[in-house]
């Protein structure tokens, strides 16, 4: 019975392929749908860029929520943080090299993930969800009443990065710009499946599924989180970085209930738990959004509503997880 | 000579009800105990009061000298105290392989890596392979765990705490749920366990207990009625008063 479909299993600890097939096969598909997205909506680069800043962010409510059990309805603040960090750097300290930005911006979204770890893994529950919105209003209101720093409610304007490398100009068109993200969004892909076969990545996996048995062997629940939380943050913290440099402009609705909610929305329309899953989940809500707004202006919201329900009723674990699941019934068990 | 682990007037009360009550017990390296008792006597309770996973009302507990009573339950399992649960507590979707490898990581204080995979880590590889041997559990390796027999989920929960090289393990009741066909294999694990590690068991498969204990200890009701050896246990009369009415025919077994 146990001894089925696996020749490997047969031969007891087989030595494992150096390299991970998988990293591979969505590595080539990154580059794949990304070239083709340049190629064939040349006069939409703006909007593509803008899908992988928030593909970023959608990653990194990934780690908090579907790797690690964390429910937020906060996770701007990373977000925002990391846009509000590469914008000062550039309008009031003059580092306008977009590299040097990103790294900011990164940096920016670690902090401000270790300031929501802190306060929101206090609770469980409805409690840290409360405690997860409660935030990002903290977060935004600061950015308002800060507005020598953050330009408040008009946003702050100015944004003039260098060009890429000294060599590229962010360009009218914003061909620079999705370039640049298409290649963020690859290094942090690459980061992430790193990551979560890492010791590490196993570690925050079993405290979602039994924080007990991973206390039980010794190790602290609260400081996987934690670090987890950091770590998030970064991934978020380049995406508002990206939307920085690629939009010249930050804007308060980067420290948003909304645009956490509406990510938390993404990542469940994709897919919990899973890198494809968020990344499936963005393109599809914020490519729909987009033809739905463009089509019917006053129902979008109904439309996107409806697809909601229908993915929530039939198709429970998301776009990628159902579609997986349907795969692996169809190839009669996976691996 | 002070103990290696000591347990002193240790009460729990939820609510009303007292669930411990002044427990006081020790154990050194090499020690075989059993903790026997009725259902709902407390002996889960007394193990999760002793690992941290509940705060007793009252008592202090030592291990290898050192008070660890404010201890969270983190830092007892770091400082050697190490328990298995009654109803198996183990990631579904993850493998054997897996499972103990995170173990070892865990106390190797390599868990916390952000890159590379265990299964490049040499050291970290051999010694998952020797645990999962020596359970015999090297076959269902890279079977995830809800695919695998709850007899061989049993085992897996004793190979998390041999792979976390405990001073005192505390095991509880390491064969409940595995048919009896399948309890000759958790016997098997449990003689493989280090001859200097203090455990002590829970059980109420009284063959089991006999085979495995130089002592027997009674709770009932949250109270010790009896330490001593596994001999003098069938011929104690509060021992046999309080089994009565929850299974009569215990000492059928002696
Ligand atoms: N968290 C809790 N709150 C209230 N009562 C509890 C709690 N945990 C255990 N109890 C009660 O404490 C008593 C002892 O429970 P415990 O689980 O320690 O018994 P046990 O000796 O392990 O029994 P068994 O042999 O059935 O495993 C029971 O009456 C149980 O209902
Ligand atoms: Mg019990």
């Amino acid at each position: 019975m146990a001894v089925s479909m696996n020749d490997s299993v047969t031969a007891g600890l087989p030595v494992r392929r150096k390299f991970d097939t998988g990293s591979l096969i969505g590595l080539v598909a990154i580059i794949v749908i990304g070239v083709a997205g340049y190629f064939l909506f040349p006069n939409n680069l703006a909007l593509l860029t803008r899908i992988i800043a928030i593909m970023l962010l959608v990653l990194s409510i990934d780690l908090v929520t579907g790797y690690c059990g964390v429910a937020t309805l906060g996770h701007a603040a990373l977000f925002g943080a990391g846009a509000y960090g590469a914008g000062i750097a550039a309008v009031h300290f003059g580092i306008t090299e977009p590299l040097t930005m990103t790294v900011v911006g990164a940096i920016a979204g670690a902090l401000a993930g270790l300031i929501s770890g802190i306060v929101i893994l206090r609770a469980h529950g409805l409690p840290q969800l409360v405690l997860s919105i409660a935030v990002i209003h903290l977060f935004h209101e600061a950015a308002n009443k800060a507005s020598a720093w953050t330009g408040g409610s008009d946003g702050l304007a100015g944004i003039a990065p260098d060009a890429l490398l000294g060599m590229f100009q962010f360009d009218l068109w914003g061909r620079t710009a999705y370039i640049y993200g298409l290649v963020l969004l690859i290094v942090v892909f690459l980061g992430l499946r790193v990551l979560v076969r890492s010791p590490f990545g196993m570690l925050a996996r079993g405290a979602r599924e039994d924080p007990i048995r991973i206390s039980a062997m010794g190790a602290s629940v609260k400081s996987v989180l934690l670090r987890m939380y950091v770590i998030s943050g970064v991934v978020a913290g380049i995406g508002g970085a990206l939307t920085a440099i690629s939009t010249q402009v930050v804007g308060l609705d980067s420290l948003s209930f909304t645009l956490s909610a509406e990510s938390l929305v993404m990542l469940v329309l994709g897919g919990t738990g899973s890198l494809y899953g968020a990344m499936i989940g963005t393109v599809v809500f914020m490519w729909f959004e987009d033809l739905v707004s463009a089509a019917n202006p006053f129902h979008w919201l109904t439309m996107v509503g409806a697809l909601l329900i229908a993915v929530v009723l039939f198709a429970p674990k998301g776009l990628y997880g159902s579609g997986a699941v349907i795969l692996g019934r169809f190839k009669g068990g996976r691996k | 000579m002070s103990a290696l682990f000591e347990v002193r007037g240790l009460n729990k009360n939820f609510g009303g009800l007292t669930v411990t009550n002044n427990v006081s017990l020790s154990m050194t390296t090499g020690d075989r105990v059993a903790l026997i008792g009725p259902n709902g006597a407390g002996k889960t309770t007394f193990v999760n009061l002793v690992t941290g996973h509940l705060k007793p009302t009252s008592g202090d507990i030592r291990l290898a000298g050192q008070d660890i009573t404010g201890a969270n339950a983190t830092s007892r399992v770091r400082m050697g105290l190490v328990r298995s649960f009654q109803v198996t507590r183990l990631f579904y979707d993850m493998t054997p392989e897996e499972h103990v490898a995170l173990a070892v990581l865990q106390r190797e204080k390599r868990s916390g890596r952000v890159m590379g995979h265990y299964a490049g880590m040499p050291e970290v590889m051999d010694e998952v392979r020797e645990i999962l041997e020596l359970l015999g559990l090297v076959e269902l390796s890279h079977l995830k765990v809800r695919e695998i027999a709850y007899g061989q989920q049993r085992l897996l929960e004793i190979a998390l705490a041999m792979a976390l090289r405990p001073k005192v393990l505390l095991l509880d009741e390491p064969a409940a749920g595995v048919p009896q066909s399948e309890t000759a294999r958790i016997e098997h694990a449990l003689d493989k366990l280090p001859s200097d590690l203090a455990v002590l068991m829970i059980e109420h498969d009284m063959d089991l207990v006999f085979r495995f204990a130089k002592r027997v200890i009674v709770l009932a009701a949250g109270t010790i009625i009896f330490d001593g050896s596994p001999k003098a246990v069938t011929q104690d009369a509060r021992v046999r008063e309080a089994y009565l009415g929850s299974y009569a025919n215990a000492s059928s077994a002696a």
